[in-house]
């Protein structure tokens, strides 16, 4: 997928798009933003520019300024780029209780980076974040779409060399690995 | 009952399955409902059996549906809210992880009921693995006849779609999310007009919690009477608990209402007791919103009787020594946690999720948290804990949506019960072993 001005959808992506706009009743596929960003900052490479915002909203029928009020009030929009890899750790007070704030700790540690950076080899974002949900498997951290629960900082120290080996090989399939359940 | 209801055969394998499920019983729900009743009849039986919403408020379910307005001819709307976001509540995850088809063919009883043709499960965007899954269960229930037009020949037709969220905690209250559903920001609407009148695109519309949709299959199946018997008094059915925390059985529980708290939090069928064979010093009973209680709290009643797991029997003695069932997120303290640290925690939580609308909110949760802050990495002063309960006090009630009382009652609670520990941060800090400077 090109950048900058050049970014639109590829003709399978367009097609996708469309269902998703047929979803919502006519003349409501404002509706169908949120969706559509996430398939944007998944195609781009993990973030949303600008130009980006103003191409979705070309395609919805939107004024520019529709998507970036929305885009910029939920979290899971990135607006800055990010590296390959985005770990979202979970920082709130169940995770917290039973070794949360450890791992925080130790991911900041083995990263050398602070939460809401990136690794100088373009890998990993940091991200310290509020409840994913996992209060009974915590402490949890999120890599992109994946789940990993019950963390210890010995399975932290797995986790990222697996990480690295699939950068390594630059699998095409490495979206899939992401769907660990289904 | 425990397990037998909601979470009937999660044991079993392959359940996720359309032809598994369907083998035990599934979707003769759905068949019966659309087969021998009218739409008035669903929602009689649901009225009737007592069903409270189980995202938190305890709203009675059947009430709600009375409230859509029927004199409008827009089309109708039933909204499923899987934005489960509540610091210690993972009982809609794991329902619709393993058992996605649980909660379409309540959805597809309540769409009946409700003469809504669209229904949306609004999902958080964290939660974007299960979206493969729902989808699955919705085209294998459309490929058997369950789903789209015409169903079983009943001339009711319904389709459902998942959206995903992008992360913000703020979407679980209705109306931000019927504006997020929209395209919008998540900010919450005035109220009223209600969703019932004015939802989604200005249509009616009702808003319920993925446990509460998931029950109607099984009030349709055994009567709305006999799910009112399981349970006790206004508290019927089972609830979904997510026991999370310093106890060595973290998990989904599927509860009678009723159970002591005590058989739960030390039962070995259900938290199977404190880990590391350490006291328990304080619960938050149902999500990091409701009131936190001290042990003896938590296990009987200021009067001194046993505490149950109810809406009534967690709410006895009000806020001055009771709290809430309301999602079912079962936070436990050992003897170890730090109250302090937690609620300064638990406030910067509400602090990142305020949506910034009502100023007492915005402003409010922000200077509670630098408060608690400060407080916990010794530089706290005594003038500071009265100070948060009487900004606690001025967010309560101010603002549009319930986010502010969410936020002030952790801090108002844990001030209450555990006031001598914010003293001691105050006068003799690092006393606390868990009094940090990260």
């Amino acid at each position: 997928m090109r950048e900058g001005k050049q970014f639109s959808f590829s003709a399978a992506t367009l097609l996708k798009v469309r269902q998703l706009i047929a979803r919502y009743p006519e003349g409501r596929q404002k509706s169908a933003l949120l969706p559509v960003l996430h398939i944007a900052q998944e195609e781009s490479g993990g973030s949303l520019t600008v130009d980006i915002m103003d191409y979705v909203a070309d395609l919805l029928g939107l004024q520019p300024i529709e998507v970036y009020e929305t885009a910029t009030f939920y979290s899971m929009f990135y607006l800055e780029k990010t590296g390959k890899y985005v770990i979202e750790v979970c920082r709130t007070g169940p995770c917290s209780i039973v070794g949360g704030d450890q791992i925080r700790q130790y991911l900041r540690e083995v990263l050398k980076i602070g939460p809401g950076e990136t690794t100088p080899d373009g890998l990993f974002t940091l991200r310290e974040v509020e409840c994913l949900g996992s209060c009974g498997t915590g402490p949890v951290m999120q890599v992109n779409t994946r789940f990993f629960e019950n963390l210890t900082p010995r399975q932290v120290d797995q986790i990222l060399e697996e990480l690295r080996e699939y950068a390594n090989k630059n699998n095409p399939d490495d979206i899939r690995w992401q769907d660990q359940f289904c | 009952m425990a397990g037998s209801v909601l979470l009937a055969n999660i044991e079993v394998p392959g359940i996720r399955d359309f032809a598994v499920y369907r083998t035990h019983g599934g979707y003769q729900a759905v068949e019966k409902a659309l087969r021998s009743m009218t739409p008035a009849d669903v929602s009689a039986e649901v009225t009737r059996s007592g069903l409270r919403g189980r995202g938190g408020a305890g709203f009675p379910t059947g009430l709600k549906w009375s409230f859509l307005d029927k004199r409008s001819d827009k089309a109708r709307y039933l909204v499923c809210n899987a934005d489960e976001s509540e610091p210690g509540t993972f009982k809609d995850r794991y329902l619709m992880q393993h058992l996605p088809h649980r909660l379409i063919e309540g959805l597809i009883i309540s769409a009946y009921a409700l003469g809504a043709g669209t229904c949306y499960i609004y999902i958080r965007g964290e939660f974007k693995y299960l979206v493969g899954i729902l989808e699955k269960a919705i085209n294998e229930a459309h490929r058997n006849g369950f789903l789209g037009s015409d169903i079983l020949g009943s001339g009711f037709s319904l389709n459902i779609f998942v959206h995903p969220g992008a992360g913000a905690y703020i979407c679980g209250e209705e109306t931000a999310l019927l504006e997020s559903l929209e395209g919008k920001r998540g900010n919450p609407r005035i109220k009223p007009p209600f969703p019932a009148f004015r939802g989604l695109y200005g249509c009616p519309t009702v808003v319920n919690n993925v446990e509460t949709l998931a029950a109607v299959g099984p009030i349709i199946s055994m009567g709305g009477d006999a799910y009112a018997r399981i349970g006790k008094g206004r508290s019927s059915g089972t609830k979904l608990i997510s026991a999370c925390g310093n106890i060595n059985k973290p998990g989904v529980y599927e509860i009678e209402m009723g159970l002591p708290v005590e058989e739960f939090i030390y039962g070995d069928r259900y938290c199977g007791g404190i880990r590391n064979g350490k006291y328990l010093k304080a619960v938050i009973p149902g999500g990091s919103s409701v009131p936190i209680l001290t042990a003896d709290l938590i296990l009987s009643t200021a009067k001194g009787e046993p505490r149950l797991m109810t809406y009534e029997s967690l709410a006895e003695g009000d806020f001055a020594t009771g709290s809430m069932l309301g999602s079912g997120g079962f936070i436990v303290f050992d003897e170890d946690a730090c109250i302090v640290r937690n609620t300064w925690n638990l406030t910067r939580f509400y602090r990142h999720e305020s949506c910034g609308q009502c100023s007492p909110c915005r402003e409010g949760t922000a200077w509670m948290e630098k408060i608690l802050y400060r407080i916990e990495h010794g530089g706290g002063t005594l003038k500071d804990i009265d100070l948060l309960v009487r900004i606690a006090r001025n967010i309560e009630g101010n603002t549009i949506c319930p986010l502010g009382d969410a936020a002030a009652w952790p801090v108002a609670s844990a001030i209450r019960h555990f006031r001598q520990e914010f003293e001691e941060h105050v006068t003799d800090p690092g006393k606390c072993r868990n009094q940090r400077t990260n």
